[in-house]
């Protein structure tokens, strides 16, 4: 085709142009039966997901259940505060925007420091406060800033303070933020979607123990939002349901009184009230501050914490295992009734020391005691008496003895890790040792158990409640913190434990002359300088555990370094004819019991009883020593 | 003066104002423009000001262009190709770089984007250069016309900007197609360009791979233009058939939509007015396309024919591919709802072709004689 036809042309042209034009209706049908596909036969789909972008669920946390003492005195409570809060994941460069941060509001390097060690233990996605507690003022200066730093932002959040500071810091416990141990607990317990939104978790103490009753309800909030997840408005609430109170057994004040009684002296302190289980002060010094945890402890604090060679992290209440010194003899003379390997009136001569195997056991009373019936191996602390008894009923009758005292088992209170101690037996020392010749019981070891050294070890509360078992006839409650927990919603009172756990089934008499005979430590005995002019009448016992093995040389309290000096025990109840009150008191390199742990049993019987205040620490009484043999 | 003469006066300067206007094209894109402002309003109410201002401008260019005669467009075919070449190669050397690509020329006073010009310029060039042609193109032209596309084409998508580089090549085979390029040639230049699909595929760099992989799925990069693509369809379904009314899209009025003024207004204009809304504005474009298909079967030149041809169907590429892209059924490539979205550069380019339009339709009876 040389020669072009222009009509011909113009038909072709215009073929062309109807093909364009099928062409274009035909992609605007496919358009429309796409259009069609979304919108009426997906529309539903698509609806759902679009009111799932625009509505979100928003948990409210609850606020934490109090926790207060048996008067009602506030021992852990909440506050409100601003923080200023970072999401790691959606910033880049952190170290630059907490510069940027810097400039605008006050950071500080503990406050920079807390940040990393949050950091570290976080999931990323979660926001991380930089600053707690901030100012009004602070937070407007941010708002003015906010565009600059994207990731952070502002946030008003409940904080547990603990009021009293480090007071009764072992017993509270403190919260600290979720970690996926806390998580596993939670799965554990199908709480994820109550935790929804929960940041902090009881880590130790009560807070631990009673996390499920103390968080509450989570509330939620279903909240539109835009793309860039921030709320536009609210479309439904529903309000959070605060945790339960716990109400605790603790008398806040005897408490406080039981602790300035050790002044800077380490040591523990647990008194009981014998005849519910009740504790009423649960001293474990030295102490820490709780409220450093609560909004991340920083670098600095945890290291001093975790390194100081006072270990105040340890809870020497419940986590200290002791010798019980000569407080065991009570019991001992209590098991010698009970399984008559003894009569109260049954005399021993004491010519001071006990013959066994070729070794002499020696009493502390050079030249001993001469004739020593039970009363005075008690009020006397007389070593004789109890090698001698030791030997007699041997290490097997021993052990299931003090094993119905409850010594050496967990007590059960409604605080988490507790130790076990140990109590001495051929079956423990089976299982303990691995060699076969330690694994054999001999019977030179069974003569120290008697008073109360060699493998014997015990925990404070272990003690206390041994000697709560004696002051209330042989009838064991198993202690406890939390007295009732208050249903925050119906005011209901859950009690913890209302009933007596066993009853050891002790004959009165027995029990009575335990009693007479510790009444009689304190009023004639290695108690009666520490209790002189009481106007009550106590029953106790003192007590020293040895820390410094004594290679055959005489112990000498001035001539051993501090941290080798013996442990001082004490164990009282009173008044003794209807005993409100049961203690066992250690204080750590205390010396003798008479010295140093008795006259803060004095303290703390003198305020619980009559209420007198002390106005110092109780001091050490260094004339004991010498007078009271032990 | 007295006031009957004055009003005389003014109906005849609005006359000589409105002569040269196509009343049915003016109408359809007189449409189209309410709904622009109805859409700007409730997608982005702060713009409606600045939008209008660009439809004034974009209206002033065509009503110019609709009074030039044709073959004062054809005399500038060539120059104006050449200046767009030369600004191309300029941007790829002096242009400023904005979000990640080099398209925009600082002149100064004012920064052009003269890959928008290509899209007249280059459908404008290939008219003339086949009216050249008339007495028999060969195939030897068509060759050359394939060549004289490709060179803008190459030139925008280095800079990249593949959105402007489809509906440049979209426009010049346009031309090339209502030329008379045989069935078989095509046919086998497509059958060819598939063939050498994979040996391209091969010879990309892992980077250039995924993210072609990414234009034709993508979910595959969720967080990315994935998202984009995913909000917009939920806008899309969840408008139904009545759509949630106007400013009533949580979709978009909660900010899902992402630029929602501009490419992706659609899904805005779909989400509140649903299924009707769509069908009116496919109708609208089918009826501005149709006019400007008549208009070219009209034309009187070889030139005319194919300029008024290819300008029409690029309101429909950009139409397509907008509304195919937003509704998740074509790649995303940045290319505006013509007439619709925000923005002066795209509106001023689409009526610049209804002006061209206007100008064939108005003085096709002066060519004849």
């Amino acid at each position: 085709m040389e020669f072009k036809n222009p009509q011909e042309e113009l038909e072709r042209f215009r073929s062309r142009l109807a093909v364009a034009g099928g062409f274009v209706l035909f992609c605007f049908t496919l358009l429309f039966v796409r259009f069609v596909w979304l919108q009426i036969i997906q529309h539903d789909y698509y609806q759902t997901r679009a009111e799932d972008n625009r509505i979100s669920l928003v948990p409210i946390v609850p606020n934490r259940g109090l926790i207060l003492d048996r008067n009602g005195v506030v021992l852990a409570r909440n506050y409100s505060a601003y923080t200023l809060e970072i999401t790691p994941s959606k910033t880049s460069d952190l170290e630059q925007i907490i510069d940027g941060l810097a400039g605008i509001i006050d950071i500080q390097v503990k406050d920079r420091k807390r940040f990393k060690k949050l950091l570290e233990e976080s999931r990323n996605f979660e926001s991380l406060p930089i600053r707690t507690r901030l100012t009004d003022e602070e937070v407007a200066k941010f708002i003015a800033h906010r565009y600059r730093f994207p990731g952070v932002d502002i946030k008003a959040r409940l904080f547990r303070q603990y009021p009293g500071g480090a007071f009764a810091s072992h017993l509270l416990g403190y919260i600290g933020r979720v970690t996926d141990r806390d998580l596993e607990k939670i799965e554990e317990k199908e709480q994820e979607a109550n935790y929804r939104g929960t940041e902090h978790f009881g880590k130790t103490g009560l807070e631990q123990h009673y996390e499920f009753d103390l968080h509450g309800n989570t509330g939620f909030e279903q909240v539109e939002v835009d793309a860039g997840g921030r709320a536009v408005r609210t479309l439904s609430r529903t309000a959070p349901l605060a945790g339960n109170n716990l109400t605790l057994t603790i008398d806040a004040e005897l408490q406080r009184i039981a602790e300035q009684a050790f002044g800077d002296r380490k040591g523990a302190l647990v008194a009981i009230e014998p005849a519910t289980g009740g504790i009423l002060a649960l001293v474990a010094m030295p102490n820490y501050d709780p409220n450093l945890f609560v909004d991340g402890i920083d670098t600095q604090n945890w290291k001093e914490l975790n390194e100081s060679p006072d270990k105040p992290m340890v809870n020497r209440a419940l986590n200290g295992t002791y010798p019980p010194g000569s407080t065991f003899k009570p019991f001992m003379a209590l098991g010698a009734l009970t399984i008559g390997k003894r009569r109260p009136e049954q005399l021993i001569f004491d010519p001071g020391f006990y013959s066994f195997g070729g070794h002499n056991f020696r009493d502390d009373k050079k030249g001993g005691h001469g004739m020593v019936d039970m009363y005075k191996s008690i009020v006397q602390s007389c070593d004789t008496y109890y090698y001698m008894l030791a030997n007699d009923m041997g290490i097997d009758n021993i052990s299931s003895f003090m094993g119905q005292l409850g010594l050496g088992q967990r007590t059960g209170i409604d605080i988490d890790g507790e130790s076990e101690g140990v109590l001495p037996s051929q079956e423990w020392k089976r299982k303990h040792f691995k060699k076969p010749e330690q694994q054999k019981w001999y019977a030179g070891e069974t003569i120290s158990i008697g008073i109360g050294q060699g493998y014997n070890a015990y925990t404070p509360i272990q003690l206390a409640q041994a000697t709560a078992i004696v002051a209330n006839n042989g009838v064991l409650f198993r202690p406890h913190l939390v007295n009732f927990i208050t249903d925050t919603r119906t005011g209901k009172r859950t009690p913890i434990e209302p009933q007596p756990a066993r009853n050891l089934g002790l004959k009165p008499e027995h029990i009575e002359v335990i009693r007479n005979a510790m009444v009689g430590v304190n009023k004639e005995g290695t108690g009666a300088r520490a209790f002189a002019g009481a106007e009550y009448v106590s029953a106790g016992k003192t007590g020293t555990a040895q820390v410094y093995s004594l290679k055959g040389s005489d112990y000498k309290a001035g001539g051993v370094k501090k941290e080798l000096r013996d442990h001082a025990l004490f164990i009282a109840f009173a008044p003794a004819d209807k005993p409100t009150i049961a203690l066992a008191v250690l204080v750590e390199n205390g010396g003798f019991g008479a010295q140093a742990a008795a006259p803060i049993v004095r303290q703390v019987l003198d305020y619980y009883l009559l209420g007198k205040r002390p106005n110092a620490p109780a001091p050490a009484d260094e004339a004991a020593v010498e007078e009271d043999d032990e | 003066m007295n006031r009957g003469m004055g009003l005389a006066m003014m109906r005849n300067l609005v006359q000589r104002l409105i002569a040269p206007i196509d009343p049915p094209l003016m109408l359809i894109a007189g449409m189209l423009l309410l709904l622009a402002i109805g859409v700007m309003g409730s997608a982005s109410p702060e713009r409606l000001n600045a939008q209008l201002l660009n439809v004034v401008a974009a209206l002033v260019v065509m009503r110019i262009l609709a009074q030039l005669p044709p073959q004062r467009l054809m005399h500038m075919a060539v120059p104006v190709y050449l200046v767009g070449i030369l600004l191309l190669i300029a941007v790829a050397v002096f242009g400023d770089v904005s979000k990640g690509a080099r398209r925009w020329l600082n002149l100064g006073f004012m920064r052009a984007q003269p890959s928008e010009l290509m899209k007249i310029a280059v459908p404008l060039l290939l008219a003339w250069f086949f009216q050249k042609r008339e007495a028999m193109p060969r195939l030897r032209d068509y060759g050359i016309a394939v060549v004289l596309l490709l060179l803008p084409i190459v030139l925008i998508a280095r800079q990249p900007d593949l959105g402007t580089a489809i509906l440049v090549l979209a426009a010049g085979f346009y031309v090339i197609f209502f030329a008379g390029l045989s069935w078989k040639i095509m046919v086998g230049m497509a059958v060819s360009a598939l063939a050498a699909a994979p040996l391209a595929w091969n010879l990309l760099h892992d980077y250039q791979r995924s993210r072609i992989i990414t234009l034709f799925d993508p979910e595959s990069d969720p967080l990315g233009k994935g998202f984009h693509i995913i909000q917009s369809t939920i806008a899309i379904g969840s408008g139904g058939i009545f759509g949630k009314g106007w400013r009533m899209g949580t979709q978009a009025q909660l900010e899902f939509i992402p630029e929602r003024h501009t490419d992706f207004i659609f899904a805005v204009f779909s989400e509140e007015f649903g299924l009707f809304g769509n069908l009116l504005l496919l109708t609208l474009y089918t009826l501005l396309i149709g006019r400007g298909l008549m208009i070219a079967a009209n034309a009187p030149t070889l030139f005319s024919r194919l300029l008024a041809g290819a300008v029409t169907m690029i309101f429909f590429t950009y139409a397509f591919v907008n509304m195919g892209m937003v509704s998740g059924i074509l790649p995303v490539v940045g290319v505006p709802l013509p007439l619709i979205s925000y923005g002066g550069t795209a509106l001023v380019t689409l009526f610049v072709g209804i002006g061209i339009l206007m100008s064939i339709h108005g003085h096709r009876m002066l060519v004849q004689k």
